[in-house]
């Protein structure tokens, strides 16, 4: 059974159609690119994925099961992660605390617990603690772990996103033009990261990019989409040669 | 001399919170024992109130007496017992510092306001303004909503439990004689105030519920009719004596009850807004979007946080209701909100200490300068404008200091 099956998927923005019968199999264990123009739906499709908007057609089944029409938070606690394009990080928590946040799911102690700061309680937030440190090593935050996460410096930013997602122990990791705005080193260091946690955490990735080197280097199957839909799906050679990406990319050949 | 100045600062700064308590107790002490006789012969008459504030603002020819008086009384032996008590208190192990500084806070305003019933009055509206500001702070700090509903729930809390106990301890008009026995009294009492928090926290859905499909103003407004909502209702229940208020209230709420229900209420504020639940708040105030997304159940937080602070409102309510033995609906309408609101944004939004500060310095300056009549609801805002324009975020916030800072597990890296 594939890990994320995505059929026939339609969205509509009022009278505008921002993804058009979209459709993916996607196995465990792979890379897949998402490229497209600006504009092409890219996004739309991860807020689909991630219950943010609710498909006005067509079905995402994650594991066999359904996620239309559940809230955001039910869906990545079944092991969907993702980042930003924008950071969307929160002003007034510190690194740690942005990580520690998302393992909200799986808290398993009650308000009561909470209020009068019980054992339960505290053993489980030590346990989170614990881990939300080892994240943070692994991508090389720990330094950073009390300060806010909007004081940092932008590739770390980007980091913190990363490791936030990984605290949700995602089987499907999203990542959204995950190397946007950084310098060619940040770049690499970014790839080889995202290649790491790959292999360490076992992950199934999608990735959006403009950055043609990331995504060439990175995926084992890229899609190309534009206006919404599906005009392209293969391996980086492929995608590399077909006209119809060219086109969307670069314009008509005028003769 | 500004070196010297920083050095000052920075011995004054590492002196525990406890040492400062204990300089306290020491200095109400001394005032109890030979108050009168410092005060009498300059010119003060009897010990001055609250800090001799009251007669600076009625006789300017008075101000150099009384700093002396403060000097000798207060300053003198807070500083010196602050020096001495401070390496006894940082030898102490950690696990005693919070039982120390408790009872030598219930010590120092116990031996403070024993001198007489003014100061406990005083001391007893501080205590339920901390309330207040705290669980107010839990929506507009920490959620980032702007609910102006805390007159609302404050009757809501007040009204209830005063119901139940007239109705079961007090022969009153209209609920006839006592239906319980007299003894169960203090008992009945907590169970009373806990229904009246109860009471608000279900009053407090109807800010919750809209407040899952909107924020910002409209959610403002929802809670603005809220408060209005409560207080019409009240005015129009003519059994609990409509607008002309409801009173016999047993005054069960002496100082140390406040006292315990202020610690018990901030304490488990304070464990809410610590722990990975309760940052959920923050969560939905910086991004709702990427909480929910990172699986904060988004709902339910807000529920919990609005029925957690209205029901800690509730009990502030209840509280007030047993202090005054009489409450009417005027008393809980857009006034009261607005002070709330001046409290809260003066003490510092997102931390239980600025709330603490904000709710003493406001209570503090509105009985100070209760000498100034009318007068006084202009000063008071000029003086928080002035606050706002030099520190915009209020005193103290988003951060903790000292005791009420929780940390979990390992220390923070040094780095």
């Amino acid at each position: 059974m594939p890990l994320l099956q995505i059929k026939s998927l339609t969205h509509w923005f009022g009278g505008l159609r921002a993804v058009h019968d979209f459709h993916e199999n996607l196995e465990g264990g792979e890379v897949v690119g998402l490229i497209g123009p600006n504009g092409a739906g890219k996004t739309t499709i991860f807020n689909l994925i991630c219950g943010i908007y609710r498909p006005t057609e067509g079905e995402i089944l994650f594991n066999g099961e359904s996620l239309v029409g559940r809230s955001p938070h039910e869906i990545t606690s079944k092991g969907i992660g993702r980042t930003f394009q924008k950071l969307r990080l929160w002003r007034h928590l510190s690194v740690l605390d942005t990580v520690k946040l998302a393992f909200s799911s799986g808290l398993n102690y009650s308000l009561v617990d909470a209020l009068l700061w019980t054992r339960r309680c505290r053993e489980r937030e030590e346990e989170i603690e614990e881990r939300t440190y080892e994240l943070l090593e692994t991508f090389g935050l720990t330094k950073y772990a009390n300060a806010r996460a909007w004081d940092i410096p932008y590739g770390l930013q980007r980091r913190v996103e990363m490791a936030r997602a990984m605290a949700l122990e995602p089987k499907l990791l999203l990542l959204d033009e995950p190397t946007v705005g950084m310098s060619l080193r940040e770049m690499y260091e970014t790839m080889d990261l995202i290649r790491r946690i790959k292999e360490e955490f076992d992950l199934t990735i999608i990735v959006i990019e403009h950055r043609m080197k990331v995504i060439m280097d990175l995926c084992e199957r890229i899609k190309a989409i534009d206006f919404g839909e599906i005009i392209a799906d293969g391996t980086p050679d492929e995608i590399r040669e077909n006209p119809r990406v060219i086109e969307a990319y670069l314009g008509k050949e005028e003769f | 001399m500004r070196s010297f100045i920083q050095e000052i600062r920075s011995r004054v700064t590492g002196i525990p919170i406890q040492a400062w308590v204990l300089g306290f107790l020491v200095a109400a002490a001394i005032e109890r024992l030979v108050g009168d006789t410092i005060a009498v012969p300059l010119g003060l008459g009897t010990v001055p109130r609250l800090f001799g504030v009251r007669h600076m603002v009625k006789s300017p020819l008075l101000i150099p007496n009384t700093i002396v008086y403060l000097l000798v009384i207060y300053f003198v032996p807070i500083s010196v017992m602050a020096w001495l008590t401070r390496p006894l208190i940082k030898r102490l192990p950690s696990r005693l510092s919070m039982p120390l500084l408790l009872v030598a806070l219930y010590g120092a305003i116990h031996v403070w306001g024993g001198l007489d019933e003014y100061r406990i009055l005083v001391l007893q509206f501080i205590f339920i303004s901390i309330l207040l500001t705290v669980s107010l702070n839990l929506v507009n700090g920490y959620m980032g909503e702007f609910s102006c509903a805390s007159g609302g729930f404050m009757a809501v809390g007040a009204y209830v439990a005063s119901v139940l106990t007239v109705w079961g301890f007090v022969h009153d008009d209209v609920f006839g004689p006592p239906v319980l026995p007299p003894a169960l009294g203090p008992f009945a009492f907590p169970i009373a105030l806990i229904v009246g928090g109860l009471g608000s926290a279900l009053a407090a859905l109807l800010v919750a519920i809209p407040s899952f499909r909107t924020r910002g103003d409209y959610l403002a407004v929802i809670s603005l009719a809220v408060t209005f909502i409560v207080k019409s209702t009240f005015e129009n229940l003519e059994v609990i004596g409509g607008p002309r208020g409801f009173m016999n209230q047993p005054r069960w709420a002496s100082l140390p009850v406040v006292f315990v229900w202020t610690l018990v209420g901030v304490w488990m504020m304070r464990n809410y807004v610590s722990s990975i639940l309760g940052k959920g708040a923050t969560g939905i105030r910086d991004d709702e979007t990427a909480a929910e997304v990172m699986t904060v159940n988004t709902r339910r937080i807000k529920v919990v946080t609005f029925m957690l602070s209205a029901f800690w409102t509730g009990i502030a309510g209840g509280l007030f209701a047993h202090v005054m033995g009489y409450i009417n609906p005027a008393t809980f309408g857009i006034m009261k909100t607005a002070e709330c609101f001046a409290m809260l944004y003066m003490g510092g939004l997102n931390s239980i200490t600025g709330s603490i500060v904000g709710a003493v310095f406001y209570q503090f300056m509105a009985e100070a300068l209760r000498p100034l009549g009318i007068v006084k609801w202009m000063t008071i805002p000029v003086i928080v404008f002035a606050f706002m324009l030099r520190r915009p975020w209020g005193l103290i916030s988003f951060r903790e200091f000292g005791f009420l800072r929780k940390e979990v597990g390992r220390a923070p890296a040094s780095d």
